[in-house]
């Protein structure tokens, strides 16, 4: 089946064969994969999909790969989950928690694009991959870099999380650690990419990359069975996820696989010390003011965010909102979402729960429609951000006397 | 003011297939001036019609992007080195 048509200038819409390239050469507008739908109406249906494999890549028809998955062939297909408990705790009726905090192999939703950057790279016979990170990009590049016996060089910002760190170096990459913030991490690696011949999952494969996250779009609504929530809280840092997710619904409607009106709200989630897309959909603009970020959620400070545009353009056309989350507000969240449902995620799922509460108490999101968080990265790369705020635990020798003291203890404190 | 410009991909084309090119300039605002007279076009891909730096490209002054500093009225100094960076890229 012929599906794919090459890319395509999101801006002019001026047309380039499927390459290697991001960005169109005349208006500096990013380039997007353009699909054949009329070849995939009709085909792609639920059915079609149901008999996929329990991964991303049932929904491989909607994806830019045209040969053999090269690698990942186990990444999505994660929970939803249904979170009462959560639900009854900010007086809502229905929400639930898309869980890539457990996307394997490298725990967060990052592999979604990873896995088809690195089989495009493939499919355009390249050696070497690369990436600038904020962390979870960079544990997932190394990772499918292994598997599909590639090198790869990791640019991060030096002052990244212990864990992140450690999370890339055991795939044993070329890991640059960079004096500076991210997006000047970010900024030196376009330079690079300009200059040698290397697959940039992020930068030169961006248009294959991005599309990955649809899958994650795809999953909701097809675990939700086949239904649109009316809310969606999603956190932002390049702003590419909330404009793919709602781009996987209205590919979803295009090809007739969902029923009734797009009604889905998309919100933005973002740190108030890095947080230029919210800042944009609060004050109703479509310029991008950069900022130099200043926050705990270390995976979601980017100040220059590259779909900043269109993840407001996202918020507005879809009658949703943005929320700026404190660093306390940020580990309230961990802990509510722990405490609840039992789900440990990273700082940045914390700004996402903590963004859905003050939405909700603001009224921006009614009590009473449906409302999918997007938890995507994992707590136990990020435990530097609950340092000292955990420590309260009983120590005892082994003796059932000294427990049965401790006991007696703790009932008196919370008599 | 000579000043080193660093020319991505989709600009050479212009620049005679040059990645860096000297130009002069007091400012941004006036470096892009120069450039256009060395490279007829050049300008038009930089700035959008009401004279402002277009939405997705980036410009940096000794690795600053100059929206931090004075934007286009940014001063430049012999020896400062400029680079034109498409804007997308990046994420995570």
């Amino acid at each position: 089946m012929e599906k794919l048509n090459g890319l395509r200038c999101r801006e002019c819409g001026r047309r380039y064969p499927g390459a290697p390239v991001h960005v169109c050469e005349f208006c500096f507008g990013p380039l997007e994969v353009d699909y054949r739908y009329d070849a995939l109406r009709g085909v792609v249906t639920r059915e079609s999909i149901a008999a996929g494999p329990p991964s991303m890549w049932r929904y491989k028809d909607l994806l830019p790969v045209d040969g053999d998955v090269a690698v990942g062939h186990h990444v999505g297909f994660t929970p939803l989950i249904r979170a009462q408990n959560l639900a009854d705790e900010l007086g809502c009726k229905e929400i639930w928690i898309k869980n890539d905090s457990v996307c394997h192999p490298s725990w967060s939703f990052k592999d979604r694009v990873v896995s088809v950057a690195v089989t495009k790279a493939r499919e355009f016979g390249f050696d070497t991959v690369a990436c600038a990170s904020t962390g979870n990009l960079a544990n997932s590049v190394a990772a499918h870099a292994a598997e599909g016996r590639l090198k790869s060089f990791i640019f991060i910002p030096a002052d990244l999380e212990q864990g992140k760190i450690l999370a890339t170096l055991v795939y044993s990459p070329t890991l640059v650690a960079v004096h500076g913030t991210y997006d000047e991490v970010n900024r030196l690696c376009s330079e690079i990419a300009d200059k040698y011949h290397w697959a940039f999952v992020n930068v030169n494969f961006r248009p294959y990359y991005s599309e990955g996250s649809k899958t994650y779009g795809f999953e909701i609504v097809e675990q939700l069975g086949w239904r649109t929530p009316g809310h969606i809280v999603v956190p932002c840092a390049g702003g590419s996820l909330i404009t793919k997710i709602w781009k996987a619904i209205k590919e979803l409607k295009t090809l007739g696989l969902i029923e009734g009106p797009m009604a889905t709200k998309m919100h933005a989630a973002q740190a108030l010390g890095c947080g230029p897309i919210v800042t944009m959909i609060k004050n109703d603009t479509d310029v991008l003011v950069p900022v130099r970020p200043n926050t705990i959620a270390k995976s979601l400070a980017i100040g220059n965010p590259a779909d900043g545009y269109y993840a407001y353009k996202t918020a507005k056309e879809t009658g949703g909102g943005g929320e700026h989350t404190t660093d306390e507000e940020i580990i309230e969240g961990m802990l509510l979402l722990a405490r609840t449902e039992g789900i440990f995620t990273e700082t940045a799922g914390g700004v996402t729960v903590a963004a859905t509460k003050k939405l909700v108490e603001a009224g921006v999101i009614p009590r009473h429609e449906s409302i999918v968080v997007c938890i995507t990265g994992n707590g136990l790369k990020t435990p530097d951000a609950l340092y000292g705020r955990l420590d309260a635990h009983v120590k005892i020798k082994p003796s059932l006397s000294a427990f049965d003291r401790a006991l007696a203890d703790l009932k008196s404190q919370t008599a | 003011m000579p000043v080193l410009v660093r020319i991505p991909t989709p600009l050479r084309s212009i620049t005679k297939g040059q990645s860096e090119v000297q130009a002069k300039g007091d400012t941004v605002e006036g470096l892009v001036d120069d450039l256009d007279r060395q490279f007829p076009g050049l300008r038009e891909r930089l700035v959008d019609e009401s004279g402002e730096l277009r939405r997705f490209i980036n410009v940096y002054v000794n690795e600053e992007d100059i929206r931090f500093l004075q934007s286009k009225k940014t001063a430049l100094r012999d020896g400062d080195q400029v680079s034109i960076v498409p804007a997308i890229a990046g994420g995570r």
